[in-house]
């Protein structure tokens, strides 16, 4: 018998996990904020954030004040309820993706069985706050930053659709805990190398496939060297040129949630997730919360790993050109995606590769 | 009862953003209206234990369709006043069209509600014995309608080659970019080393 008490507390419980999982990820965006920074700074031969703070840690909590404080400016012929939702249209869909992110077996908020779909449809919605903030504005150099982020997403989306599939074929599954799990047992059975020894020829196609992912979720995600809806040097800040004070920060806050976010995806789905790159047998006399602990580290290691890819190609790589980025997402990332998915798929059904 | 609740607010939502689709004076405003229906629908679907379904609606409507509505519409510069103005010629024709549709509607729910024609087809069960959503699809979609599914893939695909020819035109005065010529480019190829005498020129 279902009464609505039982609802309540669900809803209570869930309100709880969201919590739980949501805290920890601000928490470490802003130091991966500043990681970010630091990193920049090193390649740069600079210093980087060093005053706020030890090493200037404190330095994206004072960056924080200081947007809450300043005034939220609306533009005179702005459309004013768009111009304010969008900002919070990107926040809440860069926070809502982290419902499905499995960080441990089990520990989860939604275990649904479409989840990495829904990874996929959140990501892909993410385009509207870029787009309803840069029209909303009623300025021409946002606007152009949201006609070029549109066609940028949805150019990369294809290829990022196609590579998923790839992982979809190999696991058998779209629930991304099963992903996961299908990866156990060392570093040779994750995705990346085709998923378990027997799948090793795999390896060929699956380690490029990881790579174009990598790339794809840099322009899904405008960042550099694929930042052109904010390129500064051409359009000042683009589709935020408009925007102060909170409407900046939950823009910032959704672009580094929605990188940190595809830096877990990449290694849910090809470096294994939570499972360490050596066999977990010896602990398996370990009470379960402090195994998934354990896993929870390994994981957001992986998080911080990818981060520091994301990082250092900010600062080594120049910025594309238009043509020559749509070129890359349509000419060359397209049909390899595409080749792969039919060759992981004729694999996968001559060799039961996926069983 | 949280899914009673849930149902009528995804319910409500996705009336009133397809009302608001057709009453926004802002073409703009019109076509998130109908972002916010898609979206809901989804939601709606998800009710009704189809997750994958929702997903694709969100994916491929929402992500891909919507955004290149709002691409054009954006970019469009319409004139509301004059719109408006025709708002009256359009009248008789928009609205014989809207009772078309309005009949077709009713004589489908009777024939629902009395168990006509369509109670003798059974409707795949999203949520049935089969252990996902995606392959109760794939079990339906690749044997009863494999032939319907092959026509459509090939419907989509006559549709985009003929936008391709229809749009792409080779201008021979544009000078495009070859970038394996430029990656296969040798220093001897583009960079000659001279030895300059003092007070002689160079040929080039």
């Amino acid at each position: 018998m279902v009464t609505f008490t039982d609802g309540l507390v669900w809803t209570l419980i869930t309100i709880g996990q969201i919590l739980l999982v949501l805290l920890p990820v601000l928490i470490s965006l802003a130091f991966l904020i500043w990681m970010d920074r630091k990193v920049w700074a090193g390649v740069q031969m600079r210093k980087g954030p060093n005053i706020v703070g030890p090493f200037g840690l404190l330095q994206t909590f004072a960056d924080f004040g200081k947007f809450l404080l300043k005034e939220f400016t609306i533009p005179s012929s702005a459309d004013k309820a768009v111009f304010v939702i969008a900002p919070l249209v990107s926040t809440m869909l860069a926070l809502g993706a982290w419902a499905v992110i499995p960080f441990a077996p089990g520990w989860v908020v939604a275990d649904v069985n479409v989840g990495i779909l829904y990874l996929f449809a959140v990501s892909s919605l993410g385009v509207y706050g870029i787009i309803m903030g840069g029209w909303a504005s009623n300025s021409k150099y946002p606007f152009l930053g949201a006609l070029r982020s549109a066609a940028q997403m949805v150019s990369y989306e294809v290829s990022l659709g196609f590579v998923i599939i790839t992982v979809i074929l190999l696991a058998g599954s779209t629930n991304l805990s099963e992903i996961v799990m299908k990866q156990d047992g060392g570093f040779w059975n994750w995705n990346f190398l085709g998923g378990g020894l027997k799948n090793l020829p795999l390896a060929l196609v699956m380690a490029p496939m990881s790579m174009i992912f990598f790339i794809s979720f840099l322009a899904e995600t405008n960042r550099p060297p694929f930042d052109l809806p904010e390129a500064e040097s051409e359009l000042v800040a683009g589709y935020q040129v408009e925007y102060s004070s909170t409407g900046f920060l939950l823009f910032m806050l959704a672009e580094y949630s929605s990188i940190v976010l595809m830096c877990g995806l990449i290694s849910i789905l090809f470096f294994g997730g939570w499972h360490p790159p050596f066999p977990m047998e010896w602990a398996s006399s370990w009470p379960s919360w402090v195994l998934n602990l354990f896993y929870v580290f390994v994981f957001a290691v992986k998080i911080v790993i990818g981060f520091f890819m994301v990082a250092m190609v900010k600062a080594i790589v120049p910025r594309y050109r238009y043509d020559q980025l749509m070129r890359l997402g349509w000419k060359v990332f397209l049909p390899l995606s595409l080749v792969a998915v039919a060759v992981v798929a004729i694999w996968v059904v001559y060799t039961g590769g996926a069983a | 009862m949280v899914q009673t609740i849930a149902f009528y607010v995804m319910a409500a939502a996705t009336l009133g953003a397809a009302l608001a689709v057709v009453s926004a004076k802002n073409p703009v405003h019109s076509v998130l209206f109908l972002i916010t229906a898609f979206f809901s629908s989804a939601g709606l679907f998800v009710l009704l234990g189809a997750e994958f379904l929702a997903m694709l609606l969100v994916v491929v409507y929402v992500g891909a369709v919507a955004v290149l509505f709002l691409f054009v519409v954006m970019m469009l510069d319409v004139d509301f006043a004059a719109l408006r103005g025709e708002f009256a010629r359009y009248l008789p024709l928009g609205g014989f069209i809207a009772l078309i549709l309005a009949i077709e509607m009713a004589l489908i729910a009777a024939s629902v509600a009395t168990k006509g024609a369509a109670a003798a087809n059974k409707l795949p069960s999203a949520s049935g014995d089969a252990p996902s959503n995606i392959e109760a699809i794939g079990a339906v979609l690749y044997t009863d309608y494999a032939y319907f599914f092959q026509a459509a893939g090939m419907v989509l695909l006559v549709a985009m080659i003929g936008a391709i020819v229809l749009t792409l035109r080779h201008k021979s005065h544009v000078r495009r970019q070859n970038i394996g010529d430029q990656i296969a480019r040798t220093p001897e190829a583009g960079m000659e080393v001279v030895q300059i005498k003092p007070g002689a020129g160079v040929e080039l």
